[in-house]
């Protein structure tokens, strides 16, 4: 019988005792039954009286808590603050500004208002971008979600061989993505000399346009997608299988329970927090899906393939003039929001099922 | 442990000074004008030495202006970004279409003072300098080059169909079987469109203007016309009643350009003076080349679009480099149109180094002019003149369209979407699909406006 026993041989649990699924809990942070007395504010006033704590909550401690304050942890910092700030923070800053702005980035701006919002909405593009992106992402999700994971349980399985399945998995990751698509638009050259178009002949089928036909560039550009971001997934559902304790399987076989049913009820509930976690990133990441389609296609054929970003990048850089920073600015800023509702949205209805 | 953290912490803070200190601008205070002018990317090394030379005989003729290069070509997103950021060099080169919105929106140098100094000002052709001018008839940016839209078509592929390479089409009936031909015969692309990168609109506009149409007329969207109709069923049956366009409907400038200097494709429709970038960029075979003129409809309104080069300053360069950069756009630029050792000099080095000499152009002053500095030059030309007869011996008296002013880009985005959907979906509604591309194409001229 093929067992789902991840655990590399001669790893024993981790834990002492092992966590009962459905219940919630933060590894290394069981609840107290009082929370910890807080530290004094390091500046408030004196007759301040520390507001009460949070209920059930455990304090947080991360590690600026711990810091001391004073000269040199402001010190430490500033390398951090300065490149953050710079590089990140201010440009995020200047985006937004400049979404009420009209601007050619030469010419001093104008203050518009809410103008570049207006006119993104009345954008007919904005329609099709969006449907075109939950389109992408409802396929990646469909289609890419499982891959990963269904390979890294196959993978674990293995008993030999498993470095070699791991590093090929990952090996599309190791490969510049810009190489990948261009690798990629080889072979989905749609003669009847193309690469995929060559195999698939073989079997009597094609040749099929994978670019150039409307109703399959969209599977075209999640195939490659999928193909290139799996193996990092991998990596992590690997990485998570070998944290399943494996007394748990063999309290289920003694249960007499079979592969599907311990697959169903022990590693996809160990798994649970992960997949929470690779779900989110990777709405996020398909919502800001642009490399494939900007080199695949540029949107093409007849904007099939015009995703959000590629309509920002549009927006800001199609008119070779100098182009409509504002607009790209606002629908950035528009994506932005959206995407933080629905994290912040997501982490709230999942948080009674996140402990893993 | 305490007082080393402390340092650790300053020598850190230092560090990070110092970095950002690096970045402060340090042009150096020798009392010359410091410009920095454009270089080709990519060169061989002779190349860039021939350059160097030139910098120095210009050194030497104004020993107040010191030159630095800086590798520029010019695409659409990329200057975008570089004119944005301020990192465009002070000397740089744009095409046509992007003069006038880059003069009304003050994003290149006002050097009309300087420019109507230039001895050759006023022989330019009126409506080469006007893609320069602004609207008071001040000229911004210097026209360099100009040319005209050619069908581009490979000789070993008509000989291989059976069809006489120095006999190219003259009527797009004649395109379309030639076509046809080619396809049945070598199954690569018969004929071929650029449809990406608002090259789609670019090349479909061309179509359009040498069957007599407009895409605008006094600031309105004109799409929906008799000659756009007839330009879209031209490409829809030669896609799918001839299938004679071959399987890639995603072309941009640079890839249809790398097919067919493969042998890809028979025929597609670009600028005249192409011959330059398939030979040194796509290692073109020299044989298979030939070059025609566009068939023009009987149409009195039936014309060759055309476009060409800008030689612009960019606006944060002082007046004093200003200044420069117009002796240098001059010396650099100009003179081997107007003084016969320059051209000399210039085709001898390009020769010299492997690049082609003599590929189609038209005049930017008159036509006696382009011939006088044609034949300076005559002994180091290196291209396939021959092949290219049928072009250089129509192309002068074909009348030549400038672009359309409104919104040029935006308008070639929207003409993309149409040429995509006619090459990709058999069915295509046309009616609803040019009704679209009005609506749209209007709104971006009234955005612009």
């Amino acid at each position: 019988m093929t067992s789902i026993d991840t655990r590399p041989a001669g790893v024993t649990g981790v834990r002492g005792a092992p966590p009962t699924a459905g219940r919630p809990g933060r590894p290394g942070a069981p609840a107290p039954p009082h929370p910890p007395p807080r530290p004094p504010p390091p500046a408030g006033p004196p007759a301040a009286r520390p507001p009460p704590p949070p209920r059930a909550r455990p304090a947080r401690r991360g590690p600026l808590a711990r810091a001391r304050g004073g000269l040199p942890t402001l010190v430490f910092l500033a390398p951090m603050l300065l490149v953050f700030g710079v590089f990140s923070w201010l440009p995020i800053g200047r985006a937004v500004v400049m979404s009420f702005q009209r601007t050619n980035l030469v010419a001093d701006p104008v203050w518009v208002g809410f103008a570049n919002f207006q006119q993104v909405f009345a954008d007919p593009q904005l329609w099709t971008a969006v449907q075109n992106t939950g389109y992408f992402a409802v396929l990646a999700l469909v289609f890419g979600y499982p891959v990963p994971l269904v390979a890294a349980i196959l993978m674990s399985e293995a008993r030999r061989l498993r470095g070699l399945f791991s590093a090929l998995a990952y090996l599309p990751v190791v490969v510049p993505p810009v190489v990948a698509v261009l690798l990629w638009k080889l072979f989905y050259d749609a003669g009847e000399d193309g690469v995929f178009n060559t195999v698939l002949g073989w079997i009597g089928l094609g040749p099929f346009a994978w670019l150039q036909d409307a109703d399959i560039v969209m599977p075209s550009l999640v195939l490659e997608a999928t193909w290139a971001a799996a193996g990092g997934t991998v990596i992590i559902y690997l990485a998570a299988l070998t944290g399943v304790d494996p007394s748990l399987y063999e309290a289920a076989e003694i249960d007499g329970a079979g592969v599907w049913r311990k697959l169903w009820h022990i590693t996809l509930p160990q798994l649970r927090g992960i997949l929470l976690i690779t779900f989110i990133l990777q709405i996020i990441g398909t919502a800001q899906v642009f490399l494939e389609p900007f080199l695949f296609t540029d949107g093409g054929p007849a904007n099939r393939t015009l995703t959000l970003l590629l309509l920002i990048y549009r927006y800001a850089f199609t008119n070779s003039l100098g182009g409509d920073y504002g607009a790209a600015a606002a629908l950035s800023l528009l994506l932005a929001l959206v995407l933080t509702a629905f994290s912040a949205l997501y982490f709230r209805l999942t948080r009674s099922w996140s402990g893993s | 442990m305490k007082p080393s953290r402390t340092a650790a912490a300053v020598a850190a803070a230092a560090l990070a000074a110092v970095g950002l200190a690096a970045c402060s601008d340090d042009e150096p205070d020798d009392g010359r004008t410091h410009i920095t002018v454009t270089i080709d990317a990519g060169l061989e090394q002779a190349a860039i030495d021939a350059f160097d030379a030139r910098i120095a005989q210009f050194e030497d003729a104004h020993p107040d202006i010191a030159v630095e290069t800086q590798e520029y070509t010019w695409t659409a997103g990329t200057f975008t970004a570089q004119l944005a950021g301020g990192t465009l060099p002070d000397v740089f080169t744009v095409p046509f279409t992007d003069g006038r919105g880059l003069i009304e929106r003050g994003q290149i140098a006002d050097i009309g003072d300087l420019t109507a100094e230039l001895p050759y000002r006023d022989s330019y052709n009126p409506n080469i300098a006007a893609a320069g001018e602004d609207a008071d008839g001040d000229l911004w940016a210097i026209p360099i080059a100009a040319y005209g839209q050619g069908l581009h078509y490979n000789r070993t592929l008509f000989e291989a169909a059976g069809l006489d390479p120095d006999a190219p089409p003259t009527t797009w009936d004649e395109v379309r079987t030639a076509a046809k031909a080619i396809t049945d015969a070598t199954g690569e692309a018969g004929y071929a469109v650029m449809t990406n990168d608002n090259t789609g609109g670019w090349i479909l506009t061309t179509v359009v203007n040498a069957l007599g149409g407009r895409t605008e007329a006094d600031g309105q969207a004109t799409i929906d016309t008799p000659a756009m109709r007839e330009a879209l069923t031209r490409l829809h049956d030669m896609r799918w009643e001839d299938g004679s366009m071959g399987d890639d409907f995603l072309y941009d400038w640079a890839t249809i350009n790398q097919a067919f200097a493969s042998g890809r494709i028979g025929m597609y429709v670009s600028g005249g003076g192409n011959y330059g970038n398939l030979f040194t960029q796509n290692a073109l075979n020299p044989d298979d080349y030939g070059l025609t003129v566009l068939p023009l409809a009987a149409s009195p309104d039936a014309g060759v679009l055309g476009g060409g080069t800008l030689a612009a300053v960019s606006p944060n360069a002082e007046p004093d480099e200003q200044a420069a950069a117009v002796e240098w756009i001059d010396f650099y630029y100009m003179e081997k149109l107007t003084d016969q050792a320059a051209a000399v000099a210039d085709a001898e080095v390009k020769a010299e180094t492997g690049q082609p000499v003599g590929a189609p152009e038209l005049p930017v002053f008159d036509k006696a002019a382009y011939d006088e500095a044609r034949s300076w030059i005559a002994e180091y030309v290196n291209v396939p003149v021959d092949q290219m007869a049928p072009y250089t011996s129509q192309v002068f008296d074909q009348p030549l369209l400038t672009e359309p002013v409104h919104a040029t880009q935006e308008v070639y985005a929207v003409l993309d979407a149409v040429v995509q959907t006619v090459l990709t979906e058999e069915d295509a509604d046309a009616d609803a699909l040019l009704a679209q591309a009005q609506t749209d194409a209007q709104a971006a001229i009234d955005a612009a406006a």
